[in-house]
């Protein structure tokens, strides 16, 4: 299938982007925002986080942040599916998680917009 | 004084007869300089003459002799008998396989996608012979030296889940030859490669199991060719998005 | 895709179960470092709701960290930061192997470009933390 032949690069550079970010970043915030700020071992007002997200280039960060490893989910996520015997569902499979993908980089654009 | 003993359980397949494997077991001597292929070799001689296998220098250097051990793709004519003491040892034909009968596999497949990525030595134009040879300089050699021991074993291709699931797949041993001879000075053939590699079922296929090259009896990294291979492919693709006109390599 | 392979008669071929993974335990790790992805993708799908909460006012953010206080969330956070941890470790392991850096003529070796990758990521956490945390 030729079109799978051609964009078979392009969605592993964003795999390989996405792994690379979700390596280096990914375990101080989920540190912070997932544990240490529920619970209460340190706070971040929500005036100071607002001001933060607020700053374009922060925005610019949190948008590499959420949604480059997406598609290193989207990616990883449809070999897991085939590795575990659902191959000849390989065409839609592949839509489904990339298409999330995409969905998902929507998203985060809408949610920073409205910081 | 009674000998001491160990027990082999080999799969026998009878083409014709059989609709599945079966398992047989042997008891045979244990020596501790035997390796799985001497008892292999006791049972075809004394036992059982009708037991099949591929076997030919004894040495770790043919290539033939490769077979699950405990569930491990090994060469058996490295796989010492001490090391499974007290026993018994699982013998079977190398998984990912179609079984041809007992322990022999069909090979058909692997060669000819060994032949589709073009493992030697390609020229724009070949230099007459009175020219001399292609110099190349220790550094050019260390570039892809440690892919060119590759004993076409086929033994990263029993330790690969994808190749067992998508047979279609170019595997292992297959592109860490291509990518050999793309790594080589004296080799102008990457463009004839390159689309045997980029294919869907080429290296991105993969998705870095990396058990292949914990397998392989000679130290080669299946694994690290086909990861090097899909970032300079990707490379590639980026930089033709990017500069068109430029020409690719 | 290929063509299905043309299967010979006479010839046994195996199949693999869909259980593969669980033959041996490089395949097992090799599962589990492929479904850390998972749990990171949940998690950033949590923080862009954070993050929606925020922009909402003062009182949705609050409410919003009250429920990350709940048992569930600290047990989910808990298990998605030890598979972070294990993604982030795995990656810098096999950088070393994929991304080949040469000095002049000579290739780094792996391990070295392995250790950098993990320098890196040191600093770069405690740069983030510092960022965070000040003030």
């Amino acid at each position: 299938m030729a079109t799978r032949k051609t964009s078979e690069p392009f969605w592993w550079l964003l795999f390989a982007a996405g792994g690379m970010v979700a390596a280096l970043l990914v375990p101080v915030h989920l540190l912070v925002h997932g544990l240490a700020v529920p619970l209460g071992w340190t706070s971040i007002s929500h005036a100071r986080m607002l001001a933060l997200a607020g700053h374009p280039l922060v925005k610019l960060y949190l948008f590499a942040l959420i949604a480059l490893p997406l598609y290193h989910w989207a990616h990883r996520f449809r070999f897991i599916l085939e590795d575990l015997g659902l191959r000849g569902l390989r065409t839609p499979i592949a839509i489904l998680c990339y298409g999330a993908a995409v969905l998902g980089t929507v998203a985060t654009l809408w949610v920073l917009w409205q910081i | 004084m009674t000998e001491e003993t160990m027990t082999l359980e080999v799969t026998r397949y009878r083409p014709g007869h059989d609709r599945e494997p079966r398992t047989q077991s042997f008891t045979v001597p244990y020596r501790t300089d035997w390796v799985v292929l001497d008892a292999l070799n006791h049972i075809k001689d004394r036992i059982d003459g009708t037991l099949s296998y591929r076997w030919s220098c004894r040495m770790g250097v043919c290539g033939s002799c490769g077979m699950m051990v405990n569930g491990v793709p090994k060469l058996t004519c490295a796989a010492f008998l001490r090391d499974y003491r007290p026993g018994p040892i699982r013998v079977e034909p190398l998984a990912n396989f179609p079984v041809i009968r007992d322990l022999v596999i069909a090979l058909d497949d692997f060669m000819e996608k060994l032949r589709r990525v073009k493992p030697w030595i390609i020229r724009a134009v070949e230099k007459p012979v009175s020219d001399g040879e292609y110099l190349q300089t220790p550094a050019q050699l260390d570039a892809y030296k440690q892919f060119s021991m590759c004993i076409n074993c086929m033994l990263c291709y029993a330790a690969c889940p994808v190749y067992g699931l998508e047979p279609a797949f170019l595997g292992p041993a297959a592109i860490a030859l291509a990518y050999r001879y793309n790594l080589d000075s004296r080799d102008e053939g990457y463009r004839l490669r390159e689309p045997v590699l980029s294919e869907a079922v080429g290296v991105w296929e993969c998705t870095f199991v990396g058990e292949c090259s914990v397998v392989c009896p000679k130290g080669v990294d299946p694994a690290a060719a086909i990861q090097r291979s899909k970032l300079a492919g990707a490379t590639d693709w980026l930089l033709s998005m990017i500069m068109p006109w430029a020409g690719r390599r | 895709m290929t063509a299905p392979r043309v299967e010979r008669p006479g010839l046994f071929y195996p199949k693999l179960p869909a259980t593969w993974w669980l033959r041996n335990a490089n395949y097992f790790r090799f599962m589990l470092r492929e479904l850390s992805s998972v749990f990171i993708a949940l998690f950033l799908v949590v923080f862009l709701v954070q993050l929606h909460r925020l922009s909402q006012g003062p009182g949705a953010y609050a409410a919003y960290l009250e429920t990350l206080r709940a048992p569930g969330w600290i047990i989910f956070h808990v298990v998605a930061l030890a598979f972070a941890l294990y993604h982030s470790v795995t990656w810098f392991n096999l950088t070393g192997v994929v991304q080949v850096v040469r000095l002049g003529e000579r290739q780094v070796p792996p391990r070295l470009v392995a250790g950098a990758s993990f320098a890196l990521w040191a600093v770069v956490s405690v740069v983030l933390l510092w960022f965070l945390l000040r003030g």
